[in-house]
């Protein structure tokens, strides 16, 4: 029973290395932008070659953890620590992270260039990827949590890099405030475990839930709590509307936080804490049913959307609802394996999409078209990916989407059919966008406004071209990701490291590999190929036939389910501003305002009063001084015996 | 030899002080050497005390008037380092004064050495000899610039000090009358022994004596001279009342309370009055901070709020198995944080106001654009003031509210708790006005490398302490160890 031997200095240098970039890039380098670069793909390289290290080990370990934990604060009972962690489960995510940063953050040389805050992208980059790492690094919730929140602030940094732009600085503002929801699950969770447990350990946590110390009420609303946070930040349903808006970023901020990493966060969180999933069938059943939702919602809207990436977020929500869906139904193993195999296809078609935009100034698909020919590198390189994330055997997406179809299976028909729909629509959709970019005639993109100083495009996008090689060379690897990240699982080698990372207790026996359920999701994917073709290609069906019949639904899903207008109406501007804002404003005018604002307004009228007593007369300042003694020690006095 | 040993550290400060006046007579033009040979100074004294720390051969000395021991060691440090900081954010300001150098350091010096004096003083006289002696030279420096505002300082904390020490002076004589001794273990073993039958004595004892510190402390109702003495008082001097008096101030009450008065149906009355004050000062203190415009006052009533935190840890006494120890440990560790934290504040302030000419708060619009470092320094001490992560405020607050809920004494938390929030108003508005504000002005300002490296010191202090917090809260612990088994 040998644990992973690798040096915690190494484990704590992955983290390091983009700390001291961002460091560097934030006191000296923002005025040297092409340094800021390299400093920061240098940085990433060493975590990334670091990162490979730790997973070579943690292989020779079958993917047991080894942890590192340090004191770092105690006072009485109090106790706090310090440490990393690092198995099957961690040295996967490290080797994701790294490596999909790696190629993001050389693809942005390119796609950033010459935009103005080129130094500052770089410098966000890096601190993201630093509190990515210390994520899935951390040994103990509260580090965990520390760092989930330095994720979140960082996202909302880059959403917002283009602060100029008023949708840019909504979209940042919105999925802070709704992640922010979520989190605030993640903290009562925290408290709660911390209350009843007394430790915010994660080996300790799974013993206490292996051994049945905590009562089941506790387990579900501690699984619950975790669970909330994950749908926060892994954009589950009904929190999944700040995903979509989040595109208003940066394209390569899209490919690495909200494809590959940061959104995965919530699906490692649970995988994390996946014993307390199987000690809570309650909490185990929200997760799943949860999960399917949004497979479902995601799948549908991505359906309707005319814009590319939107196109690809609403994908995305679909995939990692997968992962959830995966985990509520004991396929703990297999939607780590999603995560991994989706990392590698999603931002390879983001970054696909990214320089389809290079070319065109637009994500319109409308406006695009034929773009086959002359952009024929991002052209196959984006249609593998689709591939593979539409689950076409041997592609890594066939692979990991099967097993789940496989799990949900054996666990639920109801939830089997959900997700074999919606991979059926998977199927469409993404081909669909292949079509509509790809294939037909160039519609022109969209003509560069010259009064737009913003606008750090460059090119005729009446002319596309193919973009350059440090572009196009990221994608290249990325492709060979999204083709052989799935051989993994050959001989569930890939299961048995990640299931290394939990205690052996908490795991169930995965059903066996079945031709019937393969050959099935198979056919689902060429069904939905198919379907795109003769819709979106031969035109056997106008598409605009179909909205016609289908109205109603198709306003809903256009409508995005009316769900941004639930909530702008009623928690932004409706009905808290009636009945219920009634009820907060005179609580907060006398409550809150008497408390907070108050407190306030308390203060500086008492200030303003008492700064009177101040009249820098020292006889003043000297009867204060005798008085004071002497009323203390009447009260003493008076009180004492 | 053995008493001159003991008391190393103040005589090397001392003979300091001597060697810059002698320096400026017989070496006029070399004047830039004096802050050097101040800092050698206690560069010495910080390195006998480590010899002593090493060695650990504590004990008492002077026929038990004055002990060493691990709490005296420890502020014998903290006071090695704030006044080397302080020294070396003087120099240019110095320089820039121009008249009577030698002596400032010289005072600086020798204020020093009473701080240190008071740290291992278990004496009444011993005690108030210190204490006169640190004060008497910190009058003068409240009074050393040029300005009428300066004097107008200097005068006032004299004669507020003078009243001050009047009533320490009949605190002390009340205890010397009931006891027949001045040695704080004579003082104990007669409490002991027929205290009860004297409580109302000893009450009033203890309420003149704390008004005494409490001038020293800067808690409310005996701080009203901070605001007055700091915006008047040169920058650097404020930062060394701010931080050096207050400190001492603090030890000595954990020794005279702690070791002297410690019994049990004692300590319940005197910590009431703690507990009281420290309320009152936490909400005096940053109400009154919320409305100034001037940073150096609002540092004034931000370091009375500061003080009542510190408090916290003298009534939390009635720690179950740590009686004392859990109190005293955790205002050694604000101390210690807040040492570095006010300080860096200052210094910040100092290179600041040198070069836009200001106090005001309003100048400090958009300064992330004109000096980034220096704005990002001030920003982790007022950050660190606030006591918010990652500094080491954050876990001196932490500590000493730890404290006073073992303490079972939840209503000051919650008061305390309530305070931070208020303060944390008032410290981030001046960050958010230094890094969102609009600067009328857009030039760069240039940083004295001294000021640069005073300030860099205390910056780091905080963050090292506020990401490792560990090695300085064990050492709070072992000094505050010397109370155990009160």
């Amino acid at each position: 029973m040998d644990v992973p031997g690798v040096s915690e200095a190494v484990l704590w240098a992955i983290i390091l290395c983009p700390l001291a970039a961002f460091t560097a890039i934030a006191l000296y380098l923002r005025k040297l932008p092409k340094l800021a670069g390299w400093l920061s793909i240098a940085a990433i390289t060493a975590s990334f070659a670091l990162a490979l290290v730790a997973l070579v080990d943690t292989l020779g370990a079958d993917g047991r953890a080894a942890t590192h934990t340090h004191d770092w604060f105690h006072a009485g009972p109090l106790q706090l620590s310090l440490g990393v962690r690092l198995d099957g489960l961690t040295a996967v995510m490290l080797v994701v992270v790294t490596s999909v940063a790696l190629l993001v953050q050389v693809y942005s040389q390119g796609y950033m260039e010459r935009d103005p805050g080129y130094g500052r992208y770089y410098a966000w980059m890096s601190l993201f990827i630093t509190a990515m790492l210390g994520l899935v690094l951390a040994d103990n919730l509260l580090m965990l949590f520390v760092f989930w929140e330095l994720v979140g602030l960082s996202s909302y940094l880059l959403i917002g890099f283009w602060f100029h732009k008023p949708s840019a600085a909504a979209a940042a503002k919105k999925a802070f405030i709704v992640t922010r929801i979520g989190d605030l699950g993640l903290l009562a969770a925290m408290l709660l475990i911390w209350t009843r447990g007394g430790t915010l350990a994660i080996d300790e946590i799974h013993e206490l839930v292996l051994t049945g110390a905590l009562s089941g009420t506790t387990l579900t609303l501690f699984g619950l709590g975790l669970f909330a946070g994950a749908v926060g930040k892994s954009a589950q349903f009904p929190l999944h509307v700040w995903l979509p808006d989040a595109m208003e970023g940066p394209t390569p901020v899209s490919a690495l936080i909200h494809a590959a990493t940061m959104v995965a966060a919530g699906v490692y969180l649970m995988a994390r804490f996946f014993p307390v999933l199987e000690a809570s069938p309650d909490a185990r059943e929200t997760v799943a049913w949860i999960g399917a939702a949004t497979v479902a919602v995601g799948a549908a809207l991505a359906l309707v959307q005319t814009d590319l990436k939107r196109v690809l977020a609403y994908s995305t929500i679909s995939q990692l609802g997968y992962m959830m869906l995966a985990l509520g139904v004991f396929g703990y193993a297999v939607a780590v394996f999603h995560l991994f195999t989706h990392a590698f296809f999603k931002a390879l078609l983001f970054l696909g999409s990214g320089s389809v935009n290079h070319a065109t100034n637009t994500f319109d698909m409308r406006r695009m078209g034929g773009l086959r020919t002359v952009m024929p590198l991002t052209f196959w390189t984006f249609l593998i990916g689709t591939l593979s994330l539409a689950g076409v055997f041997p592609l890594a997406g066939f692979w990991s989407k099967d097993e789940i179809l496989l799990e949900a299976w054996h666990q639920n028909r109801a939830l089997y059919a959900i997700a074999a729909v919606a991979a059926f629509a998977t199927a469409l959709y993404m081909f669909r966008a292949v079509f509509m970019t790809f294939f037909g005639t160039y519609k022109g993109g969209e003509p560069v406004d010259p009064s737009d100083e913003d606008s750090h495009f460059h090119g005729d996008p009446a002319h596309p071209h193919e973009s350059g090689r440090v572009m196009t060379w990221p994608l290249l690897a990325l492709a060979a990701g999204a083709v052989a990240a799935g051989w993994w699982a050959w001989g569930r080698e890939f299961q048995h490291f990640v299931e290394g990372a939990v205690p052996a207790d908490a795991l169930h026996h995965a059903p066996a590999f079945s031709y019937g359920i393969a050959i099935a999701s198979s056919l689902i994917a060429v069904a939905g190929i198919a379907a795109a073709w003769a819709i979106y290609q031969r035109r056997l069906v106008d598409s605009a036939e179909i909205r016609r019949t289908a109205y109603p639904l198709a306003l809903l899903l256009e409508r995005k389910f009316f769900l941004d207008d639930l909530y702008e109406r009623a928690f932004a501007a409706g009905l808290f501003q009636r009945g219920w804002n009634r009820l907060v404003a005179a609580f907060d005018a006398f409550a809150v305002d008497g408390a907070v604002n108050g407190a306030g307004w308390l203060g500086m009228q008492s200030g303003r009063v008492l700064r009177h007593a101040q009249t820098g007369q020292v006889q003043l300042y000297g009867a204060a001084l005798a008085a004071g003694a002497v009323v203390a020690a009447i009260i003493v006095l008076a009180t004492g015996s | 030899m053995r008493e001159l040993d003991v008391v190393g550290p103040q005589l090397a400060v001392l003979l300091a002080a001597g060697a810059v006046l002698a320096w400026d007579a017989l070496a006029p033009p070399r004047r830039a050497a004096l802050p050097w040979i101040a800092l050698a100074g206690l560069a010495g004294a910080a390195a006998w005390t480590t010899a002593w720390a090493v060695r650990g051969d504590f004990g008492e000395a002077f026929e038990g008037t004055f002990s060493i021991d691990a709490f005296s060691v420890f502020f014998q440090y903290v006071f090695a380092g704030v006044t080397a900081i302080v020294v070396i954010a003087s120099i240019d300001w110095v320089e820039r004064e121009g008249r009577r150098q030698s002596e400032y350091y010289a005072l600086v010096l020798t204020a020093a050495a009473g701080l240190m004096f008071l740290a291992g003083a278990r004496d009444l006289i011993t005690i108030f000899l210190a204490l006169e002696l640190s004060s008497i030279p910190q009058y003068a420096l409240a009074g050393w610039g040029k300005d009428r505002r300066s004097g107008e300082a200097g005068v006032k904390y004299l004669l507020l000090g003078a009243i001050a020490s009047a009533l320490l002076l009949y605190g002390m004589a009340l205890l010397y009358g009931f006891s027949g001794s001045t040695l704080l273990t004579d003082i104990a073993a007669a409490v002991a022994e027929r205290g009860a039958d004297n409580r109302s004595l000893l009450a009033a004892a203890s309420v003149l004596l704390i008004a005494g510190f409490g001038f020293k402390m800067a808690v409310v109702p005996f701080q009203m001279w901070v605001p007055d003495v700091y915006q008047g008082a040169p920058t650097p001097v404020a930062a060394f009342l701010s931080v050096g008096s207050k400190a001492a101030a603090f030890a000595v009450v954990m020794r005279l309370f702690f070791e002297g008065l410690g019994e049990e149906f004692l300590s319940d009355d005197w910590a009431m009055i703690f507990a009281v004050v420290a309320a009152v000062s936490m909400t005096l203190g940053n109400v009154l901070a919320l409305v100034q415009r001037d940073i150096k006052r609002m540092l004034g009533y931000s370091s009375i709020a500061q003080a009542g935190n510190f408090m916290i840890g003298l009534a939390a006494v009635a720690v179950a198995g740590e009686r004392f120890v859990a109190g005293a440990s955790g205002v050694l560790l604000f101390v210690a944080a807040y040492a570095f934290t006010n300080l860096g504040a200052f210094i910040a302030v100092i290179a600041i106001s040198r070069r836009t000419g200001s106090d005001e708060i309003a100048s400090y619009a958009g300064l992330w654009r004109r000096a980034p470092l220096l704005a990002l320094a001030l920003a982790f001490c007022l950050v660190s003031l606030a006591g918010i992560p990652p500094t080491a405020g954050f876990w001196a607050k932490l500590y000493v509210f730890n404290a006073g809920v073992r303490a079972d004494l939840v209503w000051l938390v919650i008061v305390g708790v309530l305070n931070s929030v208020v303060s944390a108003y008032y410290y981030l508005a001046v960050v958010r006005r230094m890094f969102l504000g609009e600067a009328e002005d857009e030039r760069r300002l240039p940083v004295a490398p001294t000021v640069a490296l005073a300030l860099g010191v205390a910056t780091l202090g905080v963050l090292v302490f506020g990401i490792v917090p560990m090695p300085l809260v064990a050492a709070a612990r072992e000094a505050a160890a010397v109370f155990a088994g009160g």
